[in-house]
């Protein structure tokens, strides 16, 4: 197939300011999340009438439909699965590689998705024991990674 | 029940030009699949009254039919991802049983090798990019569409022991496949040492556990038995359809990522079918990545849940095997243009049909087609036949 770049090739000289880190476009139901984390806390959502916790951030139960409210978690959790990204184009990403996407499951039972952070990829694991830290990524919005526990 | 003569059938099935087609816009391939599906039918756009057609952007059908110089009466643009033309024949099958239509043009076109290059899987933040609403969550973390596949083929590793050379095996077999299909775009044969030897994208899964990107498309034509009685095709049956979605573009909602929505739809499209798994003579499995096929046998149930490396292996899915699958050599070496599950559809109505030469599935009576969208999001099966059982 002619005309076209292999996607593997050294990208060509970049010498434009790194790109920040995106930052979620917040709306109603997410903005509590991400600013708490901004603040250093993770947080999950509570449904007093059927006991269900839950994230992502919806503005109701998804079990009973009842209102919910946000309770601090712990911030320990461990790796249901993950991935080391060996292939992006995209900046920031693209000058990170290679890194670990992973889905943890938190200690008080929802999955996120993040980063795992301050590993070697080679180490990680599912079941890993992980824990939160967190990072600034706009005025509004901070992000929770995770590291090893 | 259907009235009497208005059971669905597919009358007509055509591929455009692929895997490369520089010359062509988005619209023209719609064309040339349209007027190549109708041709094999021996029907004219002046028979159509229908048109089911999935892409991105809003009023997609609307546009094609504009462009196809179409007013029809029926009209379809649910976009499931890979999915969408199962669930499009589903729908006009549906249709036309119902009395709602006639002759139903469901058609496929894409230019997403000429337009976009090979970008399709490795970047964005799983597929979407950040955007507003609920589809921000998973997109913060440099994740990729292989990523989303990568994440569940790790799982079902570690639940079930699954290996990197089951995996391959999937490619090997598509490859081999392939090598019969002048029109695949690639087509020399692979060993599983080659797919073990080619880079990592998003690890467990290599450059060659990932299916190609391409052009082009497809299109097929949904009508009754009765209407189909005097075309020039012998009818292919649409026996059972159905589909289901798990999550959106967030991973982290789907679940157990070991069990996908073919889980929900087989099933259902058997029952509905009157058929078992037993009873499927060919399949063709939307196969974006390795481990996409792996999840399917399990969930279509041709195998148990964990039995998918097994399966696959030592030729599982060639012909002869347990389960001859992807005849035209898949989307991991054949075709694959964005949202693939239109060419399952033309390459099973052709199996049932006897046309596939060196490839041709002896006394092919019940086939299935089965496409997965999205980041494992969606699964929509198609359960066809020669004849009513």
């Amino acid at each position: 197939m002619s005309g076209h770049t292999d996607p593997a090739a050294a990208p060509p000289v970049d010498d434009r300011p790194p790109k920040p880190r995106p930052a979620p476009v917040l709306d109603p139901d997410s903005a509590p999340y991400y600013g708490a984390a901004l603040e250093g806390r993770l947080v999950v959502q509570r449904c007093d009438t059927c006991g269900n916790t839950q994230l992502y951030a919806r503005d109701r139960c998804l079990r009973c439909r009842s209102e919910v409210r946000w309770v601090e978690a712990s911030g320990r959790g461990t790796i249901y699965s993950f991935t080391v990204i060996r292939q992006q184009h995209q900046r920031p990403f693209r000058t990170w590689l290679p890194y670990v996407v992973a889905l943890v499951d938190l200690e008080e039972g929802p999955r996120v998705m993040t980063n795992l952070v301050e590993c070697d990829p080679d180490r990680v694991h599912i079941g890993m024991a992980v824990r939160a830290r967190f990072e600034p990524v706009s005025e509004d919005a901070g992000i929770a990674l995770f590291e090893p526990a | 029940m259907t009235a009497p003569g208005r059971r669905a059938v597919i009358a007509g099935a055509a591929t455009s030009d692929y895997p490369y087609l520089p010359e062509h816009s988005e619209h023209a391939v719609h064309g040339q699949a349209a007027d190549r599906a109708l041709a094999d039918a021996g029907l004219t756009l002046a028979d159509v009254d229908g048109l089911a057609t999935a892409g991105f952007f809003p009023m997609y059908a609307v546009g094609v039919a504009e462009y196809l110089g179409l007013q029809p009466t029926y009209l379809d643009e649910t976009n499931t991802g890979g999915s969408s033309f199962e669930v499009l024949v589903e729908h006009a099958a549906h249709a036309v049983e119902a009395g709602a239509a006639e002759v139903v043009l469901v058609t496929y076109g894409s230019i997403q090798l000429s337009q976009m290059g090979r970008r399709l899987g490795t970047g964005g933040g799983g597929g979407g990019g950040i955007m507003p609403g609920p589809a921000v969550h998973d997109a913060l973390w440099g994740n990729t569409l292989v990523g989303n596949y990568a994440m569940a083929a790790r799982r079902h590793m570690h639940e079930f022991g699954t290996t990197p050379e089951q995996l391959a095996a999937v490619a090997v077999t598509m490859r081999e496949h392939a090598g019969h299909n002048p029109q695949a775009q690639y087509r020399d044969p692979i060993t599983v040492d080659d797919v073990l030897g080619s880079r990592l994208v998003a690890d467990p899964l290599h450059k060659l556990d990932c299916c190609v990107i391409s052009d082009g498309g497809g299109a097929c034509i949904v009508t009754t038995e009765e209407r189909a009685r005097d075309l020039r095709r012998p009818p292919v049956y649409v026996l059972g359809a159905s589909h289901a979605s798990t999550h959106h573009l967030n991973l982290s909602a789907m679940g157990p990522l070991t069990t996908t929505a073919a889980a929900l739809s087989g099933p259902r499209a058997f029952a509905r079918a009157g058929v078992t798994p037993a009873d499927v003579d060919v399949a063709q499995i939307y196969d974006s990545f390795t481990i996409t096929v792996v999840l399917t046998v399990e969930d279509l149930g041709f195998c148990a849940k964990g039995e998918g490396g097994a399966f696959v292996e030592d030729g599982g899915l060639g012909l002869g095997g347990r389960l001859p699958t992807n005849t035209d050599g898949g989307g991991l070496s054949s075709c694959h243009p964005g949202m693939r599950g239109m060419f399952l559809i033309v390459e099973a109505v052709r199996q049932l049909r006897g046309e596939c030469g060196r490839m041709q599935v002896p006394e092919a009576r019940v086939a299935v087609a089965h496409g997965t969208g999205g980041v494992l999001s969606t699964g929509a099966t198609l359960v066809l036949g020669r004849e009513v059982p």
